[in-house]
């Protein structure tokens, strides 16, 4: 039994059968990726999974129990974290204050008023929040405001705030997607440390093989909506069912 | 000092040291010279400069932080004003009852409202809170004149019940005159004069009272501002996609701000009937709602102190600059050759007097295409300016936020 089960999931958009019949089981602790050609429905399935879209049929299990008609909000509060493929800061605050948000969302809860007592005065959130920007290398932009800082820090940024909430897992779409090979590098080196150091599971939505290859405990191919095969790396590789996927039929 | 950052008690500071010497501060003209008429100082004036301060304060607390532009807040400040009038004419004349219920009353107003309008955001909630502020506006005219004396309004009267005991203001009349509005027997309209030299100086009782009342207000929104609830508003500002997938539910934090924000309308709705026991329906109308998102915006939307500024140069502007006429502007060019000093009436009259809208208008594009921050941000500009000049950092730059 994975910690995210999903079964027999499909969505149509009117005449696009976007997702059909997929099958996907993510163990705890392990990096799982999807990759599949543009247009597979990877972005659908991660948005299914994260309560953006609702699938027509099949059910997404989360750790026991069903994501399904709950709101995005109440499946971060059940653990599940996602990073952007564009990155989803809070672009007028500081960095500081973007890593104390998720801090707050989740010692309080969705919601609370605590209108009266000033932020300063939470020193666990401070401790939190402080801890995790030594933790991503990011303790001297402290005080600048998001929408200044470079698209790499953004996206390093993005990650603090998810990590600081320790979601049991993670959803990433296409994490390096846009870097260069040297901040691709340090990425994946963040994301192993990250899966080691805290036990996170991750789920990567990725189109670069570099990146797959170097991180997944196990992959899914998905074409059409539907998934081909689920295998680890070493097998991914020269499987036939894949060439045919990304190259169209086999030629002679 | 009382919770708050050195930065912020200063801000507090300043606004109460011009809270309390404003009957001064206003008055910098003496009685008999030609610029008398710019003074400000008299009671009538310097209440509605709070009372409207704190109008925009609880606005500012919406529009600052979340960015969800109000265009009905009329409404909460009307409706605080008539359960003010209806406390002051059951229970009691004592303001105290008064200020309290318009709270309420608004507060559980703006609920209503907020329920439904927040299902919207940007333009759409601006539409729908329009349309809600309309609502009121004209079922206060006309459905619901047993309550809110329709076109003719409300007042207090000699047959108004006022079932409190006399000691806290209850009575119908007060020796065969209608009573007036007071706190504990110190009536609102009270006043003293101090003559020095040749100006005069009128410190009034409602006005202080009021101020007191704003400086409270002025302290909760700092407070407000600088906590938890307050960076969450900040965040949804900012990016509501990812405050959702943060595990935040911005529904209930938008409406616990617009409820507040409500509420502070209402107090200043409660405040105004208190000061003068008065009401019609045209305080809900639009215009009155425009006019705070005006005093907001050019005061500096966001910022702690913006709003009260720019309230205060609203009502400046609408009560004194207003006062010019033709025969002001003619002494002022008196000096001038007779057809020179023509001209410069012709063309100076549209921009004040009657036409003072002209000229505040004309100073809103300026500000928001040269000051975005509004006045504060030109405050900060001069603040800048000046530290770089010298080479001592002595100077004190108007703080912001």
């Amino acid at each position: 039994m994975g910690i995210l089960e999903v079964k027999g999931v499909n969505k149509r958009f009117g005449g696009l059968q976007a997702l059909g019949d997929v099958n996907l089981s993510v163990q705890e602790n392990s990096v799982h990726a999807i990759i599949g050609p543009n247009g597979a429905g990877k972005s659908t399935l991660l948005n299914c999974l994260v309560g953006k879209l609702i699938p027509d049929t099949g059910s997404v299990m989360f750790d026991g129990q069903s994501v399904l008609g709950r709101t995005p909000y109440e499946i971060n509060q059940m653990g599940i974290s996602r990073v952007f493929q564009t990155p989803e800061i809070f672009a007028d605050l500081t960095v500081f204050e973007n890593v104390m948000i998720p801090c707050f969302a989740k010692r309080d809860g969705a919601f609370s008023l605590q209108a009266y007592n000033p932020v300063r005065k939470n020193r666990d959130i401070h401790d939190m929040a402080e801890a995790i920007l030594v933790d991503v290398n990011m303790q001297d932009k402290r005080h600048m405001t998001a929408s200044s800082l470079s698209r790499g820090d953004k996206r390093r940024l993005e990650m603090a705030m998810c990590l600081v909430q320790q979601p049991r897992l993670l959803l990433l779409d296409e994490p390096t997607a846009g870097m260069a090979r040297a901040d691709t590098n340090n990425t994946i080196d963040l994301l192993k440390e990250i899966n080691e150091k805290r036990d996170i599971t991750m789920a990567i939505i990725e189109h670069d093989m570099h990146v797959v290859f170097s991180l997944a405990e196990r992959i899914t191919v998905l074409a059409q909506g539907t998934p081909l095969v689920e295998e680890t790396p070493e097998n991914i590789k020269g499987h036939p069912k894949v060439r045919e996927a990304y190259l169209g039929e086999a030629q002679v | 000092m009382l919770g708050l950052t050195k930065k912020d008690f200063g801000l507090l500071l300043i606004v109460a040291v011009l809270v309390i010497a404003a009957p001064i501060l206003l008055n910098p003209f003496p009685v008999d010279s030609s610029m008398a008429q710019f003074n400000a100082g008299y009671p009538d004036l310097m209440q509605r400069f709070v009372i409207f301060g704190i109008f925009a304060i609880g606005f500012n607390i919406l529009f600052g932080l979340t960015g969800y532009l109000s265009f009905g807040h009329a409404a909460f400040l009307g409706c605080g004003s008539y359960a003010g009038m209806w406390m002051l004419k059951l229970l009691s004349i004592n303001v105290i009852p008064a200020i309290i219920f318009s709270v309420i009353i608004a507060g559980i107003l703006s609920l209503a409202i907020g329920w439904i309008s927040l299902r919207r955001s940007g333009i759409y909630f601006s539409i729908l809170t329009l349309a809600f502020a309309q609502m009121a506006f004209s079922l206060a005219a006309s459905v619901l004149t047993p309550i809110t004396g329709g076109e003719t309004g409300l007042q207090t009267s000699l047959s108004d019940p006022r079932i409190l005991p006399e000691f806290l203001g209850g009575g119908s009349s007060d020796g065969g005159n209608i009573p007036k509005p007071s706190l504990f027997g110190i009536e609102m309209g009270a006043s003293w004069d101090v003559a020095v030299g040749p100006w005069l100086w009128t410190f009034n009782w409602g006005y202080y009272i009021a101020g007191i009342v704003m400086l409270i207000s002025f302290y909760i929104a700092i407070r407000l501002f600088r906590s938890p609830f307050g960076l969450m508003l900040k965040a949804v500002k900012s990016n509501q996609h990812r405050m959702s997938y943060t595990g935040l539910n911005t529904k209930p934090y938008m409406l616990a701000c617009f409820v507040i924000s409500g509420m502070f309308a209402g107090l200043a709705g409660g405040l105004m009937a208190a000061m003068d026991p008065q009401v019609g329906a045209e305080r809900m109308q639009w215009t009155a709602s425009g006019e705070v998102v005006l005093m907001t915006i050019l005061g500096g939307a966001g910022t702690l102190i913006g709003p009260v500024l720019g309230a205060g140069l609203i009502k400046y502007f609408e009560n004194i600059f207003s006062k010019i006429n033709k025969a002001t502007l003619e002494g002022w060019f008196a000096f001038m050759p007779d057809g020179m000093s023509d001209f410069f009436v012709t063309i100076v009259y549209p921009f004040v007097g009657k036409g003072w809208h002209l000229t505040l208008g004309l100073m809103f594009m300026a500000v928001i295409i040269f000051l975005p921050g509004g006045l504060v941000e030109l405050g900060q500009r001069f603040g800048r300016l000046f530290k770089r000049k010298s080479a001592t950092p002595a100077g004190e730059t108007t703080p912001a936020e």
